[in-house]
């Protein structure tokens, strides 16, 4: 590949001004619908700020392979307007035509430096080219981290607010279950629950799938983990609050609950948690 | 220590493991426990292991075993005290374990046992559901 003929680049970046000007009319042009996102102040820093490094990285010899030191400043500025972009919410198309956008400026600067002689333009305008594609594809790379990073934190948010184990009477616990049980749930669900019932002493725990969407094999089998734990312990497991449907689709697909207790409603599996204990339930006339 | 300590209390035996369990100790468990069992005539049998930490396949099937011998013997076994990282422990290794009863602590224990034998006493029937 081709370096950079000296000087050509940086002719051009005599006319910041201009550039930056076209620029960002390109950037309003491509991101129309997305002004409430950000300002146009925001954006003419951010543009300024980005051409502010790219200009010094592109005099230096090498416009090819942007790993290398010098263009280090550029990529940290790209990482952070993208990371930033992320979590305001822009899509991953969006945050790259931050970058895309400004070919079309500076291939017209390059057509006025160079547009006569045409080998030179075009090898130019591949060079400018493969350069701000790099750098755009950059843009997506970081974003897409950035964004898994926000699914991770939720994930790790979601384990901890899903798992309460409460207390419903003397000797009874329940875990209301919410969300999808996967394995590592699971795990969380039954070391919480083992424990509450060796910290309270408790000789029934009631795991109440309502808030369980779907019931397949895989959800059937963790929770049967959960519950010949319990078990082994020394509780009596009693599963409630499953719907209609789940009750339905669980008989189609060949699932059991063998030698558990369930019942429809955790209202129902407390009556007869008590009852199991010796308490009568009864209103005074 | 190469023997675990089988108490006799009233009608039951009492066998609390306060060691780690090697394995030719657990072989020397059931032996002794079996001949106890005769021995003494008792009529239900409690395992507290609320001081065993570490379970493998081997005590696992074990605690299974034992609880089918007492079975055939004409005895309860009823375990107790298992801690919560056994418990998954056991659940993760496949084992069912579900010919053995538990509670929760020994007082839970004798309650339950003590429910099992008037139970087969009055009906006869080795074959009931009751879990209080």
């Amino acid at each position: 590949m081709t370096t950079n003929k000296q000087g050509t680049i940086e002719k051009i970046f005599v006319h910041q001004k201009e550039i930056i000007d076209e620029w960002l009319h390109e950037q309003f042009a491509a991101l129309s619908a997305r002004q409430d996102l950000i300002s146009e102040l925001d954006l003419r820093r951010q543009s300024t700020e980005f051409l502010a490094l790219f200009t010094p990285a592109c005099s230096t010899d090498n416009l090819t392979d942007i790993t290398q030191s010098e263009w280090k400043p550029v990529l940290d500025f790209l990482g952070s307007v993208s990371r930033s972009r992320a979590i305001q919410g822009f899509s991953p198309s969006e945050t790259a035509t931050f970058v895309f956008s400004l070919k079309q400026p500076l291939f017209a600067r390059l057509r006025q430096e160079v547009g006569a002689d045409a080998v030179l333009l075009a090898n130019e305008l591949w060079n400018t080219t493969v350069l701000i594609d790099k750098l755009g594809l950059y843009t997506t790379e970081v974003y897409q981290k950035s964004r898994e990073e926000i699914i991770k934190h939720q994930q790790a948010e979601m384990l901890e607010l899903s798992t309460p184990v409460v207390k419903l009477w003397e000797g009874i616990l329940a875990v209301p279950l919410i969300g999808t049980l996967d394995s590592v749930r699971t795990q969380v669900v039954m070391e919480n629950l083992l424990q509450s019932i060796v910290d309270t002493g408790s000789s029934f725990a009631i795991v109440d799938i309502t808030g369980v969407p779907t019931v397949d094999t895989m959800v059937a089998q963790h929770l049967l983990k959960t519950v010949s734990a319990a078990k082994l312990m020394g509780a009596n497991c009693i599963i409630s609050g499953i719907r209609p449907q789940i009750a339905e689709s669980m008989v189609h697909l060949g699932l059991e609950f063998s030698d558990v207790v369930t019942k429809a409603t955790l209202a129902d599996a407390l009556v007869y948690a008590l009852r199991q204990m010796g308490f009568v339930i009864n209103k005074p006339a | 220590m190469d023997h675990i300590p089988i108490i006799k209390v009233g009608e039951f035996l009492l066998v609390s493991i306060q060691v780690d369990m090697h394995d030719r100790l657990a072989m020397r468990l059931q032996d002794d426990l079996t001949t106890q069992l005769i021995k003494t005539r008792a009529q239900g049998v409690l395992i507290d292991i609320s001081s065993l930490d570490i379970v493998d396949s081997f005590i696992g099937r074990m605690i299974g075993n034992i609880a089918s011998m007492m079975s055939i013997l004409g005895a309860e076994t009823v375990v107790v005290g298992m801690r919560p990282a056994v418990a998954i422990t056991i659940v993760e290794l496949g084992l069912s374990l579900s010919n053995v009863r538990t509670a929760l602590n020994v007082d839970k224990g004798i309650g339950l046992l003590r429910v099992l034998v008037n139970s087969i006493g009055n009906e006869g029937s080795r074959h009931d559901n009751y879990q209080k």
